[in-house]
């Protein structure tokens, strides 16, 4: 078997979980204006509003967090947000439309395709997209200085990392729901939550024992920790490691789920 | 394809109840019925998508247990309602399909051109999905489903919601497919379609098989030659049916309309007059599908 096409022959003998990431991503291709703005610009957004403004602020009162400037401090987080919001957004609203609206995925299982394999191929082309996305951000904050070690080479595939982490869970949600309105729950009592909470705009330190054992739990707590770990060349390697298990755990999890509800929901 | 006692539950619903029938290759074969009557249910099982609960399914001579992928990269499927990328154009929605059969750039390009010409959508190459009308979408849902070459093409309620020209247009491609040698698998409610399009077809009711065979000869089986229809005025609750049962082989009472089963309708009727009943109005016409189904259930097709 060859992945080449020889002239002449229709049919080539592509896997069939790669045949849904080139379909993501040439779809990606012929749509992706209505995203660019959410892709890099609100890292920006962020980072400046709050780098200009909060940071001022801190560094006439405390100076240094951990030996950092402010917008350095919380420039690794946001890269970790942003990995977890495009996923999140991908993983919701339009999984539901092929499902229910537009119906495309009925399409795709009509083809030698499996709903396993729109998981897969879901996932694995948030991971690509991801690894890109962040890619471009870490260049362009170490042109600002905020990495310090040469562990940054490791952002892109934490990025990646953490957008399968959640798009594997969420991929198994969606399948399941049956209305948007559950999204919008979803977004206002857990993301939303863990955009606020997960020691993005400063240390986990700053809270009281208690809050802080549950801000631990928050798997996106673990992704700021690993960008952060990676952009400054800090933190131990048991909690490198216990951060990376917990978005591999959440990855194979969700897999899992998310093929067994995709396809009672799609098959049975 | 041959399927034997096919039974599909969902929950505690048995949306199929152990059909069993064998549509040959290049056959058009119908599956006619109400809805609910477990139609769409086994057009997903003998496209290789759903999974039967039990019983024996073989499509191509292959299982669609243990070889479902390579069964459906030879079929086509049109489902009842569409499912295109109305993002998308309609070219675009065509290349874009051919990924999921690894067809190659070139291959896909060249049959979306003849496909395009074939769904009369040529010129809506660039127009985006959403744009388009019912029957164009329809036209562009069967178009995909040609584009790996299928042998054996699955149309769930094809027509449902066109208008009478897309139809005929639509039923004129069937044509086509069929005389190129295409087997096709249909669903529809319509009678004059089953008419029109099947070679052979069952009626299903309640996820049974009620009656199988060709139409013409399931109406000569099941049902008279002429059907007479009669309309009595609204505020006759009651139409005399004591004086008409004696004048027809059969006789169905439905909330608007009496209809009389015959050989010969126009002496029916003048038996009628001379009864002393006087209808609103009378209507002569042949036997279609629609009384056979009447006959089997007591029911009409089309709620």
């Amino acid at each position: 078997m060859t992945l080449l096409a020889t002239k002449g022959t229709s049919t080539r003998f592509r896997p069939t979980w790669w045949r849904a990431v080139l379909y993501e991503a040439e779809f990606y291709s012929k749509t992706w204006r209505a995203s660019v703005i959410s892709s890099f610009l609100f890292p920006i957004l962020y980072l400046s509003a709050m780098g200009l403004g909060v940071g001022h602020l801190v560094s006439a009162h405390t100076g240094l967090i951990e030996g950092h400037t402010y917008s350095h401090f919380i420039a690794p987080g946001l890269l970790a947000i942003t990995a977890m919001q495009l996923s999140v957004g991908e993983c919701m609203w339009p999984v539901l439309a092929s499902i229910k609206w537009v119906r495309t995925y009925h399409a795709a299982v009509a083809t030698p395709l499996e709903p396993d394999d729109l998981v897969d191929g879901k996932v694995l082309w948030l991971a690509g997209r991801l690894f890109v996305t962040t890619a471009v951000y870490a260049v362009i904050i170490t042109c600002f200085g905020a990495t310090t070690s040469w562990t940054a080479l490791f952002l892109p595939f934490i990025g990646a990392l953490i957008a399968v982490a959640f798009a594997a869970p969420l991929m198994a949600f969606s399948s399941r729901v049956e209305s948007d309105v559950t999204f919008t729950m979803l977004f206002r009592f857990a993301i939303v939550p863990m955009l606020l909470f997960s020691a993005t705009f400063y240390p986990v330190s700053q809270y009281p024992v208690g809050i802080r054992w549950m801000v631990q739990l928050m798997p996106l707590y673990h992704g700021v920790a690993l960008c952060r770990a990676a952009a400054f060349g800090s933190g131990s390697l048991l909690a490198i490691a216990t951060h990376a298990a917990v978005l591999i755990v959440m990855t194979v999890v969700g897999l899992f789920f998310g093929r067994r509800n995709l396809r009672r929901r799609l098959v049975d | 394809m041959h399927a034997r006692q096919l039974t599909k539950d969902f929950g505690t619903f048995r949306a199929v109840n152990g059909i069993s029938f064998d549509i040959p290759r290049g056959e058009s074969f119908g599956f006619l019925g109400p809805n609910g009557a477990g139609k769409t249910s086994t057009m997903r099982m003998v496209s290789a998508v759903a999974r039967p609960t039990s019983g024996e399914l073989s499509i191509f001579g292959l299982d669609p247990h243990h070889d479902g992928p390579a069964i459906r990269a030879r079929l086509g499927v049109v489902p009842q309602e569409d499912t295109l990328e109305l993002e998308l154009t309609v070219l675009d929605n065509l290349l874009m399909f051919g990924r999921y059969f690894d067809l190659s750039r070139s291959v896909v390009r060249e049959r979306a051109k003849e496909l395009l010409e074939f769904a009369k959508l040529t010129e809506r190459a660039n127009d985006k999905c959403d744009n388009l009308s019912g029957g164009m979408k329809r036209r562009l849902t069967i178009a995909r489903s040609l584009l790996n070459q299928p042998e054996l093409l699955i149309l769930d309620e094809p027509t449902t919601g066109l208008d009478p020209q897309a139809r005929h247009l639509l039923w004129e491609r069937l044509y086509r497919l069929k005389s190129d040698g295409v087997t096709l698998v249909i669903t529809t409610h319509y009678m004059d379609e089953a008419e029109q399009l099947c070679d052979r077809l069952v009626v299903m009711d309640h996820g049974d098989i009620v009656a199988e065979g060709a139409p013409r000869a399931l109406i000569t089986q099941h049902s008279t030659r002429e059907v007479l229809e009669l309309r009595f005025p609204s505020d006759v609750t009651t139409p005399p049916v004591d004086m008409l049962a004696p004048l027809a082989e059969r006789l169905e009472v439905l909330p608007d309309r009496v209809l009389l089963y015959v050989h010969d309708g126009d002496d029916t009727l003048r038996a009628v007059h001379a009864a002393g009943v006087t209808p609103v109005s009378a209507l002569v016409r042949r036997s279609t599908l629609e009384d056979v189904f009447l006959r089997l259930t007591g029911r009409t097709l089309v709620d």
